[in-house]
């Protein structure tokens, strides 16, 4: 089990947090301009790199605030963790094709 | 008996009691049941697992693969290794034919946990240990130390010399040194069995029997700033035919128990090493007695060794090796060398070298690398927070290990002789009768099986042969295997590598890792404020979530079917009272309420006068009902939120993602009032006298106090809210108080419709009242694939908004197709089968039998009750384009049968609303 630093609370054990998958994809602007794809893209498709990825994580059994990571995903390790709007998020609107 | 004087750790002015297999024999305090068993000459434990060949002790320690034992008494325990079971007085155990038998009676002993936070976790107290726990706690660190066995020093006998005191004084002095530290933690009879990220050990403290009335065992919930891995070496066997034989034992294993338990294991020793380490073995041996005998299988033997086995009369042969044993439950003689020449003997010990214990090294992804020069795998490479010191790390002479684990202020040993260790995985034999796993009568030949089966990987090879699978996980046999593999092979045995070390490191019982969450406490039970009332009056309870809810009040004589519907009777003929305290509320307070509620409804909530009460529906970005529940404005920047009783925490979850994470400039805040407001339905058409008569100043009309409004008022004081929300049709109030009043207010509410025969009703009446209206439960008519549309809920998704949570997917063509399935009713008809709930539809063939698969399936039945309102069984379906389908007839498979149904709209019981203001 892991140590998670919660920005708020200091080192806590994993098995507070909860996972909320991939950080930095906004809720666009205006839905109703994206086409069936964009939007199916925005619903379904996340990055899965290996190695660096920013995630969202709440402290659930804690103070209940989101947070942003930064995790290697082959090693498990957070490089960093910070209040959740503290990081710039990027456009949600996906830019590769399919 | 072959217990000797002046040797051993045990309390011999005390004699223990106890049987094995029937036969009562005697201990000391300070015995392990195989040290007593083997002090009365009790060789066989058991027999083996696969080939019932006889079975007995081979280790000192959780090393040993032969040992098992089944413990009767006191508690029955299955497959317990001798060497680790403490004889208590009254033990009554019995050996294994290879498997144990389970507990049959619940275990009432107390287990609990206990966290742990520290600098520094040292794993072992031999002198590695010792020397590094006493160097971290002089620098004033917070230190913890464990060690598996029951007394410090590891595999110091006594015989040895530290800083020029013998060993068991300078244990002795480390230890005070530790206990008079503060800040220092040291636990014995404690093994740290698991190594996980970020410095988390688990370590199980074994407590005793719990004659103090305190735990049985203790898991200790370890995270330190850096472990420490000093968890010494286990002994490697050879390989050699009928090596399994009681009375083939490890070096160290005689050695440990002479000098621990006083016990002498055989008086015609013979040894077959290719390590110096086993000639101190056979030199404490012949001291106490033993006529011993060396087989060194190095054509080189360790000169001073050699010199003082000389001395004590103690041959030794050189370049010769052991091929098989002879005997029947005990070893008779070894047959030595290539003309297989008997040599008789009682106790055959074998070493083959030493395998460091870098389990807790391996378990967070240590790597391991052979070092042909130690003829063995050892840690290599570092770790963040983990230290491996002393025999773990591969460095065995005690001066060397207090040298590691002490730096600069080390204690000292005397230096010692050092030869080139040996390397022998097996001699020449019969590959069948080579046993390579004995706790799995794993052999030579089995591992040449899969070898011969194309397969060149260890971990294979462990799965093919189940080598390494036992209560020992490989202890002795892993290295092993991944050499015979190697030599089978013709590769060396470094590029084979080791399987993988994982935890748990020794066998853990269910219940410490239970501790005390256990029974009662297993989860949470959550009751609402009447509950007293509801136990009293007899109610069946369900669990919804963590929740008790009344299912039903069945009168003597009643199953639920006729409880049911007496309640719903009641419900629709004059008035009844349900507690639906359970539902989850949120509080959602600030400037921008009405925004974050129009966000994620689908209907428009910031529209809501003051006062008033709207019914919402929640989908998530793909547009599917998630929840549902009422919306009450109580000011304009205040409104309370109403969830279904399971979906509380995600709904109040959801609300937080959104508010935090995506519009953090809203200013809201939410608060979860669950637990403080206890809700009663009052419903049916008597409702209005009953609350009327309980609220004297409310004027509770229709004209006064609509449909889809609150009012508070008080009752002596106490705050109250009335709202006219029905989840029945019927003309209803929802009584709203503190739950600190919640008992009261119930009670005069019964009383105050007893005139009117009020009935209390639960969650199962409450379900059939609510069907019969098509209203859906979400999680039960909806599974996550249903739209507010599906649902036949246009009218509460709003035009007007420009965004909502799942606005955009309606938009989606998957959305919009008619062949969606939708919510409609079912009505058997032939008026008597109530068709079983997720039942599957299915076209109507014209013969009325269900044709051979396969057969498109239409939808499935989601919920399914007898109604007493319309006197027949009816049901709730999703059913593929089910609008347009009204009043076609399907069928249903029920058993061997095919029934028949006809689709309707959802609302059964009065669709025109008649009934709603009374």
């Amino acid at each position: 089990m892991q140590l998670i630093t919660c920005p708020w609370c200091g080192p806590r054990e994993e098995t507070e947090f909860r996972y909320g998958g991939q950080a930095d994809l906004a809720y666009p602007a205006d839905p109703s301009a994206l086409d069936d794809e964009q939007w199916a893209r925005f619903l379904f498709f996340r990055d899965n790199p290996k190695g660096t990825f920013a995630e969202r994580w709440c402290h659930d059994a804690g103070c209940r605030r989101w947070l942003r990571a930064v995790r290697d995903t082959r090693t498990y390790v957070f490089a960093e963790t910070g209040p959740y709007g503290s990081f710039p998020r990027r456009s949600a609107r996906p830019e590769r094709s399919a | 008996m072959s217990r000797v004087d002046g040797y051993g750790r045990i309390d011999r002015t005390r004699t223990l009691a106890f049987t094995f297999d029937g036969v009562g024999y005697t201990a000391h305090p300070g015995d392990t049941l195989a040290s007593a068993l083997l002090a009365h000459g009790v060789t066989t434990l058991g027999t083996s697992i696969r080939l019932g060949r006889p079975r007995g002790v081979m280790g000192a320690w959780t090393e040993d693969p032969g040992g098992l034992v089944q413990i009767e008494e006191p508690f029955p325990e299955p497959m317990l290794l001798a060497t680790t079971v403490d004889v208590v007085d009254g033990l009554v155990a019995r050996g294994v034919a290879g498997q144990g038998r389970l507990a049959e009676v619940a275990d009432t002993a107390r287990y609990d946990h206990r966290h742990v936070h520290c600098d520094v976790l040292v794993v072992g107290a031999g002198p590695a240990g010792l020397v590094a726990a006493r160097t971290a706690a002089r620098a004033g660190l917070d230190v913890v130390l464990v060690d598996d066995r029951p007394t410090p020093g590891g595999t110091l006998t006594g015989t040895e010399t530290v800083d020029g005191r013998p060993a068991p004084e300078w244990v002795d002095a480390v230890v005070a040194e530790l206990a008079a530290a503060p800040h220092v933690t040291h636990l014995q009879a404690t093994t740290a069995f698991g190594h996980y990220d970020d410095g988390f050990v688990l370590a199980l403290e074994r407590r005793g029997e719990g004659s103090d009335g305190g735990a049985r065992a203790r898991d200790h919930r370890i995270r330190a700033g850096r472990v420490v891995v000093a968890a010494g070496a286990i002994e490697r066997p050879i390989v050699f035919e009928d090596d399994d034989r009681p009375g083939v034992m490890l070096a160290s294993a005689a050695r440990d128990l002479l000098h621990r338990h006083g016990v002498l294991a055989g008086r015609e020793v013979v040894v077959f090493t290719v390590d110096d380490s086993a000639y101190a073995a056979a030199l404490d041996l012949r001291q106490a007695g033993a006529s011993v005998r060396v087989l060194d299988g190095r054509s080189e033997v360790p000169p001073g060794w050699t010199r003082r086995c000389a001395e004590l009369d103690v041959p030794v042969e050189a370049g010769t090796d052991v091929r098989g044993t002879l005997g029947s439950d005990r070893v008779r003689a070894a047959l030595v060398g290539e003309s297989r020449r008997e040599v008789p003997c009682d106790l055959l010990l074998v070493s083959g070298g030493w395998n460091p214990t870098a389990h807790l090294f391996s378990h967070v992804g240590g790597p391991l690398r052979w070092d042909p020069e130690l003829v063995a795998f050892r840690p290599a490479g570092e770790l963040p927070r983990t230290t491996v010191v002393g025999a773990a790390n591969g460095t065995y002479a005690l001066a060397d290990v207090l040298r590691e684990a002490g730096g600069e202020d080390a204690p000292t040993a005397p230096p010692e002789e050092i030869t080139p260790r040996g390397m022998l995985w097996r001699t020449a034999g019969d590959p069948a009768r080579q046993f390579v796993d004995i706790a799995r009568d794993a052999t030579v030949a089995d591992i040449a099986r899969a070898v011969g089966a194309g397969m060149t990987s260890v971990e294979h090879v462990k799965r093919y042969t189940t080598i390494g699978t036992a209560h020992d996980q490989g202890k002795t046999s892993g290295v092993l295997a991944s050499g015979v593999t190697a030599e089978l092979l013709g590769r060396p045995v470094e590029s084979l590598g080791t399987t993988t070390f994982r935890p748990p490191f020794t066998p853990v019982p269910f219940a410490a890792l239970a501790g005390r969450d256990r029974g009662d406490l297993f989860d949470p039970v959550r009751t609402t404020a009447v509950h007293a009332w509801h136990v009293a009056a007899g109610a069946v309870f369900e669990d919804v979530g963590q929740w008790k809810r009344a299912r039903h009040y069945p009168a003597p004589g009643e199953d639920m079917a006729a409880a049911v519907l007496r309640e719903c009777a009641a419900v629709r003929g004059s008035v009844g009272i349900m507690d639906g305290s359970t539902l989850g509320k949120i509080d959602v307070r600030g400037p921008d309420a009405g925004v974050l509620l129009d966000h994620l409804y689908t209907n428009l909530m910031s529209t809501l006068k003051v006062g008033r009460v709207r019914y919402g529906v929640m989908c998530g970005n793909d547009g599917m009902v998630f929840d549902d529940g009422t919306v009450l404005r109580l000011a304009e920047d205040r409104f309370l939120v109403t969830t279904t009783t399971g979906n509380a925490a995600h709904v109040l979850d959801w609300m937080e993602e959104w508010l935090q994470t995506e519009w953090p400039h809203l200013r809201v805040r939410l608060t979860s009032v669950t637990e403080q407001w206890s809700i009663f339905a009052v419903a049916g058409p008597r409702s209005r006298d009953v609350v009327g008569r309980v609220f004297g100043d409310v004027d509770v009309s229709n004209d006064a106090f609509g449909f889809m409004t609150w009012q508070d008022t008080t009752l002596d004081g106490v705050p109250v809210r009335l709202a006219r929300i029905s989840f029945s049709g019927e003309l209803a109030f929802e009584v709203s108080v503190d739950a600190w009043h919640a008992p009261d207010l119930w009670a005069r509410l019964v009383a105050a419709g007893a005139e009117d025969g009020i009935t209390p009703y639960g969650t199962e009446t409450m379900h059939v009242l609510r069907a019969e209206k098509g209203y859906p439960i979400i999680g039960q008519d909806t599974d996550g694939t249903v739209t507010p549309h599906d649902l036949g809920m246009s009218w509460a998704v709003s035009k007007k908004k420009p965004d909502f949570v799942g606005k955009r997917s309606f938009a989606r063509p998957v959305a919009t197709d008619p062949q969606r399935k939708q919510l409609v009713s079912l009505l058997p008809t032939d008026a008597t089968t109530t068709l079983p709930e997720g039942s599957q539809i299915v076209a109507l063939p014209d013969d009325g039998r269900l044709p051979p698969p396969p057969v498109p399936m239409l939808g499935h039945v989601t919920s399914s009750y007898r109604s007493a309102a319309l006197g027949r069984p009816f049901a709730l379906a999703l059913v593929a384009g089910g609008r347009d389908r009204v009043g076609e007839v399907v069928g249903i498979p029920v058993g061997d049968m095919l029934i028949a149904a006809q689709i309707g709209g959802t609302v059964l019981v009065d669709p025109e609303g008649a009934r709603r203001d009374g």
